[in-house]
């Protein structure tokens, strides 16, 4: 005996009979069920990624060798690629503009900023279409979505470590010695991971609500280039200006790391102070943590696109 | 609570589900209607919501294989992904036993990768160990036929090469490599080949044995026969019939 039951009721009889019309609700409750697609709580969710750390990682190196498989040369775009860029802005920043004003070493100078301010750029384009351009997997399987913008960002790290190399054969190519202050390299990038890691969540968050922001973060990410004395130096540039003035633009966590990792490499570039370090580290846990938590708070609403 | 057959495993309380479409309507394609939208502050002419499911309740229980039946665009799809938590409802609730897993026919892997690699990711993602996934590979590659299929090793090759029902048939292992309390099949099935079309149906036995509930959304009548013993027939969103297999599709069938 089937019977139609009607929209909102609940279906009586049949295989559908639940003994005695007690509600759904109640039902659910005396045996334990839990609600589906609700958001686990902070330490769940925390284990939950935790687990998932495989998966994290496996998913990064999939995507990075993924995509070069169509390119003829395959990975080796991952070296040409940071070569090529070093070379652009050599040439238009340094030999066509001149913007080499108070600076000593300007092709260490520039290359170590821009490598340092793409490993942020990147981070933050791949986060924002992280969500977005992934609702097919999302929909598909389970699993806490804060895996995606980290393992975009650990792509964006592999790729780092290669332009890194690169890097360190050119600032060695202009004449810096080798120094023990390049260890100083590593706590900075590790920093400024941590930065980028959260700060991909944030846009991978509102990069899934408002689907304009994939259109919108290239400029926002030219206007932060072009403030984080990527090509000039910001002492220089500022030491006019009021000191507030100065002080907003040091402070910019791209050019606090990118101020770091010149320290480190170059010899003739004014050592950072203190307190230098101090933004870098309250950077990196401010807008890590904070990236981690406002991720979190919408997990359950990512699927609906 | 012990699981007993017969104990509730899914619990679906007057779910209601609205889509909001973006880019709709022709109004947004040109530069200036949407300018003159900012300037005049109207909301965005490009959203249109479809009501997709309409107050659906149902109980399911440990043990049962379950039809979901209807035409296309009755929201069964939608269904299948509220109870799986991937679409939050907009109105109403939900309550499972566990994490329910979905199989979907466009629950797209990564196309751009291997055969290998998206086992073992979506074993990963599936909440697998690694050593869970080793253990399990071979098991997966063999159920799905693609470590020798026509004399070729498929599991070394990009999924984008892999016809339709081949990558279905990937999909449908690496998701049966699991038990699942409640497993939800959307269409999976359909492009298998008939012997794939039975041992997967052999599988979805086996699973149901291990004290599961299965779903099973299809056209195919034949294989709502083979494996379901309940069937849900929903219409434009909402719940037009639910009862014995026979009963329902027979309806079903006369309707159409």
């Amino acid at each position: 005996m089937a019977n139609s039951a009607q929209a909102d009721t609940v279906p009586a009889g049949g295989p559908s009979a639940d003994g005695g019309g007690i509600p759904l609700a109640e039902l659910a409750a005396r045996h334990n069920l839990s609600v589906s697609g609700a958001r686990p709580k902070l330490p769940a969710y925390i284990r939950q990624l935790w687990q998932r750390r495989h998966f994290i990682v496996a998913f990064a190196n999939a995507k990075t060798r993924a995509s070069y498989a169509t390119a003829r040369l395959g990975q080796v775009w991952q070296i040409l690629t940071p070569l090529m860029n070093a070379a652009i802005y050599y040439l238009v920043f340094g030999l066509m503009l001149k913007s080499d004003k108070g600076v000593d070493n300007y092709v260490a100078f520039l290359v170590t900023g821009m490598f340092i301010f793409t490993f942020t750029q990147s981070a933050v384009l791949a986060g924002t279409r992280s969500i977005s351009d992934q609702l097919p997997l999302i929909r598909a399987l389970h699993f806490p979505r804060a895996c995606l913008p980290i393992s975009f960002t650990i792509v964006q790290l592999q790729q780092l470590m290669i332009s890194m190399v690169v890097l360190c054969a050119i600032v060695l190519g202009t004449g810096e010695p080798l120094t023990a202050n390049w260890l100083l390299l590593l706590p900075a990038l590790l920093l400024q991971f941590m930065f980028n890691v959260g700060l991909s969540m944030i846009v991978a968050r509102i990069g899934a609500e408002i689907t304009d922001m994939k259109q919108l973060m290239p400029f926002l990410l030219r206007t932060w280039l072009y403030v984080s004395g990527v090509f000039y130096s910001i002492a220089h540039f500022a030491k006019d200006a009021p000191d507030w003035v100065r002080w907003i633009l040091e402070a910019n966590p791209a050019a606090v790391y990118i101020e770091l990792a010149r320290d480190a490499l170059v010899e003739s570039h004014a050592h950072v102070p203190m307190h230098t370090w101090a933004l870098a580290v309250g950077w990196a846990f401010v807008v890590g943590v904070g990236g981690f938590l406002f991720f979190w708070q919408a997990e359950e609403k990512y699927g609906r696109g | 609570m012990a699981d007993r057959i017969g104990d509730p495993t899914v619990v679906a309380d007057n779910v209601h589900l609205t889509y909001r479409v973006h880019g709709a309507s022709s109004g947004k394609g040109s530069a200036t209607s949407a300018f003159s939208r900012l300037v005049t502050r109207k909301k965005a002419a490009g959203v249109t919501e479809v009501h997709a499911v309409r107050g659906v309740s149902f109980v399911a229980r440990r043990g049962e294989a379950i039809g979901l039946i209807g035409r296309n665009g009755s929201g069964k799809s939608t269904l299948l992904r509220c109870i799986a938590g991937l679409l939050p409802p907009t109105g109403g609730k939900i309550y499972t036993d566990g994490q329910p897993s979905l199989l979907g026919v466009n629950a797209a892997m990564m196309n751009d990768l291997t055969g290998e690699r998206n086992i073992v990711l979506g074993c990963l993602a599936m909440g697998m160990t690694k050593q869970q996934v080793a253990e399990h590979y071979d098991e997966i590659a063999a159920f799905s036929g693609m470590d020798n299929y026509n004399g070729k090793d498929f599991t070394r090759l990009p999924m984008r090469t892999y016809s339709s029902g081949m990558a279905a048939r990937l999909r449908f292992s690496i998701a049966a490599a699991k038990s699942h309390d409640v497993l939800m099949i959307d269409e999976a099935l359909a492009t298998g080949d008939r012997d794939f079309q039975l041992r997967s149906e052999a599988r979805i036995r086996e699973l149901r044995k291990e004290a599961g509930t299965v779903f099973l959304v299809s056209h195919g009548m034949k294989s709502i026969r083979d494996t379901c013993e309940r069937v849900i027939w929903l219409d434009a969103g909402k719940i037009k019939m639910d009862g014995p297999t026979e009963e329902v599709v027979a309806a079903y069938e006369k309707g159409v």
